[in-house]
């Protein structure tokens, strides 16, 4: 009998009775990481990683009642042995892998290859049944290795702040802002929108190390973050606040950038491919490394990726899941931040 | 190339004029002259040699990243065009390449005429030495247009200010026959091949919409009421033997209308006629969709020559005898127009008829008959103002009639392309028929970016079934969809057809029980019949 199997509610674990990332309440919902599609208000129980109770906490209610595992740590619930690995996507994020007589089965939730600085790299899992993500799950999304990205954004900020252009950029605000903080720190003053700011705290306080950056406040003046890097969350975009920054030039930092058509679409100043999600050698990497018999696909790209997986011999099937099939991570973001301001 | 990567791409990301022209200046004042030959070709149209199929290109980019083909066209659906597609999908480059754009060109010119097996060599040796951009690019030159939102106006503006020379004499050199392989920079801008003297026209005289009751305006016999045509508003010039049309947008189009070509027999030397570019046949002027059929064509066939014949209606005389006239009050100006081209009998070229009434109630009422000969109104002007440059606010006015409209639901949704390939955005709309609901209209324009993204998510959440691209929605959007007429369709399940439907607004306070029915539309259609 399989480890898993998909409900209306979630993945859900017959065997140890509990759910892996329900989008209804449940009893014991065990969550892969903080971001608003994959953990829900209103469980009774959440197990999850060490960083990510703080930052569950502060986005959704500081009553919730947490358990926490570290990488690498298990417990045993009604005989099924669970195990967090690193899934590499953002802070506090974790591969789930459910062992129950011999039978191993890995949901990754969302992932990415590629080593960021600030999250614990993935770390592949062997098993026989495994849950992935397809959000890039087509050829034509190849990521350049993080430093040629980064390259290309810090001289894109040096161009505007000789040009008297201050440079925005759009970040989600767990996961990607931190990776920009990270990467980008240095001559240049970051400064960072409250429920950045708010965010940072929590994970600073968590114990991971985080450069220096300055909140933005009513006192900051136009000039101070016209010589700066600004990052704002995806929902303050189109704000009145940024048009009237000095001649304020905006940046979007994602995945879907690798295109032009969404490049263009998006109506930003410019487009950065930086994703925290595997990009499509990532997945086919991450797949074979798991030696997995069979995969189940998830959002995005399911149907074409796992169309290609069992060509290529490996069995896969499609899941419709409720983490936004289509949606991109803008429109993921945007529902965190609801929530925040909530 | 590397270089006009670059352009490109900020081309691309930028919505606004000011950046595209200063980014093109940019270019003009630092690329290889050679290059900027190129790059006026690729944006006017003029497409270079292309020795090799699009398909070819595909063939070989799925041979060697061993892509199935069903994969390819899944990524291209997703991209949304073929270059790009081929560019993403090919491994990184082991290589570079100093190349220049005309490099390239004559590189690719240079295949012509060798076999396949050259080409694909060449071809993916090239690949193989171009950054992801830069490989777009490359294929793009083979295969595709350089879509990115410059017009040959934007082009002549930066031209002008990087050269400092006249913008219309600019236009028209490079509206004019040359040839990129081997014209020089300078010879081009310069209009070495062309007499720019000869070509010149005015800025257009512009009105603006009334909004008023046209009894405001004071004593209809000090004005001159005309129909207001739906077409191409354009400019002849006739001066020492040459003829030149130009349309509003300031592009020189004489080559797209063959049929206005005799008037360079008619018209003397040094005149300057204002007036629409119509379809028309036996002086009737035909529906705009008709016209649209011989728009931005850089070549024409028999059939469209035959199913759209076109017609110029002349509204104003602005030079004469090599005079400017645009001084002169209107009625003078009319006086002259009437002498020098009354008398024509042709249908390709006509004086727009005046119409004449007495009183405002009159003219209100024919203006209720427009749409019966295919016009959206009238137009009003003083009959003592001058010509003016652009819009000005007083002598010249549109009295356009209100469109038909009607309350529709959203019943299919598909991906559009280009730009917005990711996004819903053709929509299928329906109205009811007793219980079941008919569809009658397709529109994509008329939301703005943010509905769009919402209508997108809605759709997202709510599609009911897929068939291919298109996605059966939950009906429940209403929408006010705006269209110029009806008409009777067998083609159509409605049995009828909407002419130029567009989205007029968004009706969120609707219900999709509050829609129109089929009896509403064919009680409509009977009224105008």
């Amino acid at each position: 009998m399989a480890l898993i199997e998909f409900t209306k509610r979630g993945i859900y674990c017959k065997q140890g009775d509990f759910y892996i990332d329900p989008w209804w309440p449940v009893d014991y919902a065990v969550t892969t990481h903080g971001h608003s599609d994959h953990v829900r208000f209103g469980n009774k129980y959440y197990l999850c990683h060490t960083l990510t109770k703080p930052i569950i906490k502060r986005r959704i209610s500081e009553d919730l009642n947490v358990e926490t595992l570290e990488y690498g740590e298990s417990i045993t619930r009604n005989g099924v042995n669970i195990s967090f690995f690193p899934a590499g996507h953002i802070i506090g994020s974790a591969q789930v892998r459910l062992e129950y007589k011999g039978e191993v089965c890995v949901i990754s939730g969302d992932y990415k290859i590629e080593d960021d600085g600030i999250t614990t790299p993935f770390e592949p899992v062997k098993c026989h049944s495994f849950v992935s993500e397809s959000t890039f799950g087509l050829p034509v999304y190849k990521w350049q290795k993080q430093e040629v990205v980064f390259n290309g954004i810090r001289s894109w900020v040096n161009d505007n702040i000789n040009q008297q252009k201050t440079s925005v950029l759009i970040a989600y605000s767990l996961g990607k802002a931190q990776r920009l903080i990270k990467n980008l720190a240095g001559d240049i003053p970051i400064y960072v929108h409250n429920s950045i700011a708010n965010l940072n705290e929590v994970i600073i306080a968590a114990g991971v190390k985080l450069p220096e950056t300055i909140r933005i406040s009513p006192e900051t003046t136009k000039d101070e973050l016209q010589k700066g890097i600004v990052i704002v969350p995806p929902a303050m975009r189109d704000s009145r606040w940024i048009k009237n920054l000095s001649h304020p030039v905006t940046g979007i930092c994602s995945g879907w950038m690798q295109v032009r058509a969404h490049r263009r679409w998006q109506s930003a100043d410019a487009g950065f491919a930086l994703s925290d999600h595997a990009d499509w050698p990532g997945l086919m990497e991450a797949i074979t490394a798991t030696g997995a018999e069979k995969v189940y696909v998830t959002h995005g790209f399911t149907a074409a990726f796992s169309r290609f997986l069992n060509d290529e011999g490996i069995e896969a099937s499609e899941v419709l899941t409720k983490f936004g099939q289509e949606d991109d991570e803008e429109n993921k973001v945007d529902l965190a931040e609801q929530n925040e301001n909530k | 190339m590397k270089r006009f990567a670059k352009l490109i791409q900020q081309l691309e990301l930028s919505n606004k004029t000011n950046d595209k022209i200063v980014a093109l200046v940019d270019y003009f004042n630092y690329a290889d002259d050679k290059d900027k030959v190129w790059v006026i070709a690729l944006f006017t149209g003029k497409k270079p040699k292309r020795p090799i199929k699009s398909a070819l290109l595909k063939y070989w980019a799925i041979e060697i990243t061993d892509t199935p083909e069903w994969l390819f066209a899944e990524s291209y659906a997703n991209v949304g065009d073929l270059s790009e597609t081929i560019a993403l999908l090919l491994p990184p480059a082991e290589n570079t390449s100093d190349f220049q754009l005309h490099t390239w060109i004559e590189e690719l010119h240079d295949l012509e005429g060798k076999d396949d097996e050259t080409k694909k060599d060449f071809i993916l040796s090239a690949w193989n030495k171009l950054e992801t951009q830069e490989r777009f690019i490359f294929n793009k030159l083979i295969s595709g247009n350089f879509r990115i939102g410059v017009s040959n106006k934007m082009l002549v503006n930066a031209l002008a200010k990087q050269s400092s020379l006249d913008s219309a004499q600019i236009m028209h050199s490079i509206m004019g026959k040359w040839n990129p392989y081997e014209i020089t920079f300078h010879e081009l801008v310069n209009g070495i091949h062309v007499n720019t003297d000869n070509s010149w026209p005015y800025p257009f005289c512009l009105a603006y919409a009334l909004e008023q009751e046209p009894e405001k305006l004071g004593d209809i016999s000090e004005w001159q009421a005309e129909w207001k045509w739906d077409g191409i508003r354009g400019q002849i010039v006739k001066r020492n033997g040459e003829l030149f049309i130009w349309s509003r947008g300031e592009e020189l189009v004489t080559e797209q209308f063959p049929e206005l070509h005799f008037m360079i027999d008619v018209l003397p030397d040094g005149v300057v006629l204002d007036g629409e570019i119509l379809a028309v046949q036996d002086k009737q002027v035909l529906s705009f969709s008709t016209l649209q059929q011989r728009l931005n064509r850089k070549t024409i066939s028999k059939k469209q020559l035959e199913d759209a014949p076109i017609g110029f209606f002349v509204y104003d005389i602005l030079e004469y005898e090599a005079k400017d006239f645009r001084e002169e009050p209107l009625s003078v100006r009319r006086k002259i127009l009437e002498q020098l081209i009354g008398g024509l009998d042709e249908s390709a070229v006509m004086i727009s008829p005046v119409i004449n009434c007495s009183t405002w109630e009159e003219l209100a009422a024919l203006r209720q008959t427009s749409r019966s000969i295919n016009s959206e109104g009238i137009m009003l002007k003083k009959l003592s103002s001058h010509y003016h440059s652009g819009r000005k606010r007083g002598d010249w006015w549109k009295w356009k009639i209100n469109p038909y409209t009607v309350d529709a639901v959203m019943i299919y949704a598909q991906k559009g392309s280009g730009r917005r390939a990711n996004f819903f955005t053709d929509y299928t709309f329906a109205v009811r028929d007793g219980e079941n609901l008919v569809t009658i209209a397709k529109a994509y324009s008329g939301l703005t970016d943010k509905e769009i993204k919402e209508v997108n998510s809605f759709v997202t959440r709510n599609a009911i079934e897929k068939f291919g691209p298109v996605r059966t929605v939950k009906p429940e959007l209403v929408f006010e969809i705006a269209f110029e007429g009806i008409a009777e369709s067998k083609r159509h399940k409605a049995g009828l057809a909407l002419r130029f439907p567009r989205i007029l607004r968004w009706r969120k306070d609707k219900k999709a029980d509050e829609i129109n029915t089929l009896e509403d539309l064919r009680q409509l259609l009977q009224s105008t019949l």
